[in-house]
């Protein structure tokens, strides 16, 4: 059987750099053998089919206090995520929360990657500031090559 | 000789949004209680001037990431009111459908992962998650009957895209709504054990003689459609919603507070739905709130979390009842033609009243829109629940007056995230 793989890109596109997410999701819709999603709502409905995958990609921007444009990888199966998680998302659960859950319940995937992207304007709005921006076509490459080697 | 002592404890995490609480003690008297919400100023409402009509639904669907059905459902029946159309049959019932699977997914969100927690002790649903996990799962599993019908009905789950002004974009056959039919009854026994579950919780004495506002409608319990009414004589059409409905801005927040004019302070959302609408809940949702010694009318805002899990039952019980009569209609959408004109249309979001009111240009663009969410509607009566509680409990450790104050704002299951990030509580108690 095939292994499974699914790409998320998470974020709210009218909180400018939030966005960041789903604008990747959406270079790498139709790119990759898998299914690519934008979710901008609670991430506790994400983790309903983790368990059924074997691996999952989740793109979100992060709020640190880092350099903007700045690119995390974490591999979220093996440890929590940094608390930036928590705090930098709109979302209903923050994503950090979300995997904690799953990992209680058992839910994760056997892989779970999470590049978070630093943003700088998180204000309401559209649009991604520049160093944001030039950071999508690192992240598109290493999710291609991700999701390539494990799919 | 005063003493001052300030607790902070950080930003409030299972409250969506933007803001911060200050309460002021001085003695056994509450000073001042301050919820503070940083809504960028009407952000949508600007954003939305000069859009085309038929980009309004899905434009209001992103205003909030927990409730983009309420959201569209209040944009398509106020829309739909300036345009002088009226959607009726299977599209009427299919938008009631929707809603159910909105009120399960945000229901159960806001019982699990948000406020069981409060009530069990537990800092969040994951530490509660270690201990109690089938409950949690059961309450997931329910969520994800909600979060099915919005992705077989919406179109996609992440925001339901399928729904236009005048019906939807593509209806439903009868076989996309079928395979809900065992999902759905699976969920309907999940719920009446939440019910029975969060029945047992342990409920801190604290009832209110609240003015309940809410939607009343004929026959059914209000998803879309009714007259706006009170259990202190208001009883209104939703275009009137203006005359009665003030919003006061308030120096500590950049959010708008919402008033009846002339009486003050009202209570919007499930706890109002319930106690004006018992008579329209389902013999199921009835019983259900009966064998958890539920009152008819309740007015302990802490209860909240029952009467969510008796509306979960209810809307898994109307969302089978709609799926088992739904023949498809002949048409996806009620044709409109484009005029000049203003609609109003108030809608029962998971938390209570969505107002929304826009003005049509002849050439169908926005040409003003008015928003209020139910945090916005509910913001005072949160400050005077606090007043009171804070002031009936001094007798509490620091800590749990905190804690017991996170809980009392949860009671309104406040989506700051439509106003607002995060919330941060400090305490200042002078002796």
């Amino acid at each position: 059987m095939m292994p499974r793989s699914l790409v998320v890109g998470a974020g709210n596109v009218f909180r400018r750099d939030d966005g960041v997410g789903p604008a990747i999701a959406r270079r790498l819709r139709g790119a990759l053998s898998c299914d690519v999603l934008v979710h901008e709502r609670d991430f506790v409905a994400l983790i309903d089919d983790w368990q059924s995958l074997d691996t999952v990609v989740v793109i979100d921007a992060t709020s640190s206090g880092s350099a903007p444009g700045t690119v995390w990888q974490y591999e979220a199966h093996c440890r929590p995520l940094p608390s930036t998680f928590s705090r930098s998302s709109t979302h209903a659960c923050g994503l950090a929360e979300a995997i904690e859950l799953a990992r209680v319940l058992g839910r994760l995937p056997a892989r779970l990657v999470v590049y978070g992207i630093e943003g700088r304007d998180f204000t309401q709005g559209e649009g991604l500031s520049p160093e944001v921006d030039a950071a999508i076509d690192e992240v598109v490459r290493r999710v291609t090559e991700e999701v390539g080697t494990h799919a | 000789m005063s003493k001052t002592r300030t607790i902070k404890v950080g930003h409030l995490a299972r409250v969506e949004g933007e803001g911060a609480l200050y309460v002021t003690v001085k003695g056994t008297r509450v000073e001042e209680v301050r919820l503070e919400i940083f809504e960028p100023p009407r952000f949508f409402e600007a954003f939305l001037r000069g859009r085309a009509f038929d980009e309004v639904p899905d434009i209001t669907a992103r205003i909030c990431g927990i409730c983009p059905v309420a959201y569209q459902m209040s944009a398509v029946h106020a829309l739909e009111d300036a345009l002088g159309i009226r959607v009726d049959g299977a599209l009427r019932e299919l938008r009631r459908l929707l809603y159910c699977g909105e009120w399960i997914e945000s229901h159960m969100l806001h019982i699990v992962m948000l406020h069981a927690p409060d009530f069990l002790g537990y800092e969040d649903a994951i530490r509660m998650a270690k201990d109690h996990p089938s409950e949690v799962d059961r309450g997931l599993g329910l969520k994800k009957a909600g979060n099915d019908i919005i992705r077989i009905l919406g179109g996609r789950e992440i925001h339901p895209v399928n729904v236009r002004v005048g019906g939807f974009y593509r209806a439903p056959r009868r076989a996309d709504l079928v395979p809900l039919v065992d999902t759905l009854e699976g969920a309907r026994e999940q719920a009446l054990e939440t019910v029975r579950w969060v029945s047992t919780f342990p409920m801190p004495d604290f009832e209110q003689d609240y003015e309940f506002v809410a939607l009343r409608h004929p026959s059914e319990y209000p998803f879309n459609e009714g007259r706006l009414v009170s259990n202190k004589g208001l009883d209104i059409a939703v275009r009137d919603y203006d005359e009665h409905f003030a919003e006061e801005h308030v120096a500590h927040s950049n959010a708008l507070q919402s008033v009846l004019a002339g009486r003050g302070a009202y209570f919007a959302g499930p706890m109002a739905r319930y106690s004006l609408n018992f008579d329209r809940l389902s013999p199921l949702a009835q019983q259900a709130a009966r064998t958890a010694n539920l009152p008819p009318v309740c007015r302990n805002p802490f209860q909240s979390i029952v009467v969510r899990a008796v509306e979960v039952v209810y809307a898994v019980d109307e969302a089978l009842r709609i799926i088992a009569a739904y023949e498809p209609p002949e048409q996806s959408a009620v044709h409109a033609e484009i005029r000049e004109g203003s609609g109003w249309s108030c809608t029962e979001a998971p938390r209570g009243l969505l107002y929304h009111r826009y003005r049509l240009d002849a050439d169908g663009a926005i040409a003003d829109a008015k928003i209020v969410p139910p945090t916005s509607q509910n913001q005072k009566a949160i400050e005077d629940d606090l007043r009171r509680f804070v002031e009936g409990h001094l007798h509490l450790s620091k800590e749990m007056l905190t804690v017991r104050c996170e809980q009392a704002i949860r009671n309104y299951d406040p989506c700051i995230s439509c106003a607002t990030h995060f919330l941060r509580l400090e305490l200042d108690r002078q002796e």
